[in-house]
């Protein structure tokens, strides 16, 4: 049996002003003669979205654990925003847009642009694309898989197969055109987008199980033949007309204190948090749960203003609908 | 003049969030117009506080027509103004990245949403805007491309330029597209600078929207000399781009005249001044954008080209 040839290759290498070098890297596991099936992992394009990088270590441990059951190609990109990732930062710096708003990028275009085109044409013909996101440095969510409506029909089905909780099908809309999921997407490149977890942290727990979710996948793609854990059975929710969730957004600024944590159920006007103010020592906001349902997501960073978002709660008919 | 309280909410320890607008007139709301909806639009605010200062003087003259409102908004973000931050403190959102906003979103939706709601039935709508590159400009009107835009209504700016811009899908939320998805006529006015006030380029922009405002019968003002307006698709400006990273030295300012094989600027090595790169005007033309940075990453468009024959 042949072993596995691993590569860490610069896909794309741009010279910076001052003696250094932009590199975005790409570790490569396969075994030859397995055929050319190509899974990619791609993670860091929010550089403050750090829960991806544990996938892609414990992928590549395990794989190399039982090598022999690779059959193809496993890609893993751990850092698309490596200036992001090393600053601190969620967007790309010294640029205004968000990293995730310019694809498909522009081979003529500026640095970033550039960045983009090719992150593109690198990952374009993958069998299978797992971006994943970690929400940001405010929210924790309960691990899951976005799917634009537009690839309901071919993306859920494979979605289903990723070990996730929940599996949130949204709207379209023509600011996300402009996001690598759907830039791939509409280039006939399946593409998974994960969000679990919290902005500048990484939950072990979720990086287990979405790696255990990525074998399923890879198992299904006959990329990997080894045994494979029995997946979760995820929430679906069809939510493209935006009524299977409710928003909880905060009515005054002030300090938010959580009471629920995510994966919680909540019974409908069950409090869920408080917003109070430190300096007059008042509670100047009970807040409540409109809906009964499950809390998917819970905000984590305490300061809110008018309109913060604290949380969001899947409504309870949604997972009856899905027992 | 009436100072209007348009979108307020209260802080926690900052004072209240609150955006101004000022009123001349009385009647039909016809145009408003639009500063800083970034922290750092100095100029754009600038722009509009003289651009108060002489309506003030117009309505007291007795020279807005019967009839006709004009909105004046010279800030729609001060917390970011006095905290120096581009986009908005807490999350870094871009409040033009959000409109027409969401009234049961978050902060900067509802910011969106609080100012839009008080602005997307005015007949025009006009905007003091900067680009997401820092650099100048020459002064210029640009407009969306989305089936509502009117070229001709752009010319009497008497601007030097109207330029047309596709929009790509994360302008779908500026201000200036959803004016015209609301069946505003809508306008984005381009002075040179955005963080350094520029006094002389902030006047060409007033003088253009009172000169605007006259021709559509809205005050009476005395127009100054203006352009023959030149149009243009931003498609057909000729980016020039740093083949090499470096130190940018430019030897040309926005609004020059440039001439075939002209050298523009150096791309130099930080360490040892060697001339990595001489950017060269491939053809006539005048300068529309000048990036101002002294360091230039590679492929960055340090000069965008307005050629004498796309005119």
């Amino acid at each position: 049996m042949n072993h596995i040839d691993e590569s860490i290759d610069d896909i794309i290498s741009i010279p910076l002003p001052v003696d250094e070098r932009l590199v975005i890297k790409r570790h490569r596991l396969r075994r030859e003669g397995t055929g050319s099936k190509r899974i990619c992992v791609v993670t860091g394009i929010h550089g403050d979205e750090l829960e991806g990088q544990y996938v892609c270590f414990e992928l590549a441990r395990r794989i190399r654990e039982n090598q022999d059951n690779l059959q193809g190609i496993v890609d893993i990109y751990p850092a698309m925003n490596p200036f992001g990732i090393d600053s601190i930062t969620r967007g790309i710096p010294a640029f205004d847009l968000d990293m995730n708003r310019i694809f498909p990028g522009n081979s003529e275009g500026d640095m970033n642009e550039y960045l983009a085109s090719k992150i593109v044409e690198e990952l374009q013909g993958a069998d299978l694309v797992i971006d994943i996101h970690a929400s940001n440095i405010f929210l924790t969510e309960m691990p899951q898989i976005r799917i634009n409506e537009l690839n309901a029909d071919v993306l859920v089905p494979i979605a289903k197969k990723s070990n996730m909780d929940f599996i949130w099908v949204h709207g379209a809309s023509t600011v996300l055109e402009s996001t690598l999921a759907y830039a791939l997407n509409s280039r006939g490149t399946n593409t998974l987008v994960v969000e679990m977890g919290v902005g500048m942290r990484i939950t072990p727990e979720y990086g287990e199980q979405l790696t255990d979710g990525i074998f399923s996948l890879m198992s299904n793609l006959d990329i990997w033949n080894g045994e494979v854990k029995k997946v979760r059975d995820p929430i679906v929710a069809y939510d493209a007309g935006g009524d299977d969730v409710c928003y909880l957004n905060a009515p005054c600024s002030g300090v938010y204190m959580k009471e629920k944590c995510h994966g919680n159920l909540v019974k409908e006007n069950e409090e869920i948090g408080r917003i109070i103010n430190p300096l007059t020592g008042e509670i100047l906001s009970g807040i409540k749960a409109p809906e009964a349902g499950l809390l998917f997501t819970v905000r984590e960073y305490p300061i809110v203003e008018e309109g913060s978002l604290m949380g969001r709660i899947l409504k309870k008919k949604v997972f009856e609908e899905n027992a | 003049m009436k100072e209007i309280e348009l979108y307020s909410f209260k802080g926690l320890y900052c004072d209240d969030f609150r955006i101004m607008g000022y009123e001349f007139g009385y009647g039909e709301k016809t145009v408003c117009i639009m500063g800083s909806l970034r922290g750092n639009e100095y100029q754009q605010m600038y722009a509009c506080s003289r651009l108060i200062a002489k309506l003030k003087e117009i309505e007291e003259e007795g020279q807005i027509k019967t009839g006709k409102s004009i909105m004046v908004i010279p800030c729609g973000n001060p917390y970011s103004v006095n905290t120096k931050k581009r986009f908005w403190g807490i999350d870094n959102t871009d409040i033009n990245r959000m409109f027409p906003g969401y009234d049961k979103g978050e902060t900067t939706q509802r910011i969106a949403d609080g100012i839009f709601k008080k602005i997307n039935d005015y007949k025009y709508g006009i905007q003091f805007a900067s680009f997401y590159m820092p650099g100048y400009f020459v002064p210029q009107v640009r407009m969306m491309k989305t089936g509502n835009e009117n070229i001709e209504l752009a010319k009497k700016f008497g601007l030097p330029f109207v330029v047309l811009h596709k929009p790509r899908p994360f302008d779908t939320a500026t201000l200036n597209y959803n004016w015209q998805i609301w069946e505003t006529d809508a306008f984005s006015i381009y002075t040179s600078s955005t963080e350094k006030i520029d006094k002389k380029s902030a006047k060409q922009g007033v003088n253009a929207v009172l000169g605007f405002l006259s021709k559509e019968g809205i005050i009476d003002f005395r127009e100054l000399a203006c352009y023959d307006a030149r149009v243009i698709e931003s498609e057909k400006l000729v980016s020039l781009r740093a083949a090499r990273a470096g130190f940018l030295e430019s030897l040309v300012n926005a609004g020059d005249s440039v001439e075939k094989g002209q050298i523009l600027a150096y791309i130099t090595d930080p360490y040892t001044s060697e001339v990595l790169q001489e950017v060269i005007a491939p053809e006539d033309g005048i300068i529309a954008f000048e990036y101002d940075s002294p360091l230039a990453y590679q492929n960055t468009a340090l000069f965008k080209l307005i050629l004498d024959h796309n005119c």
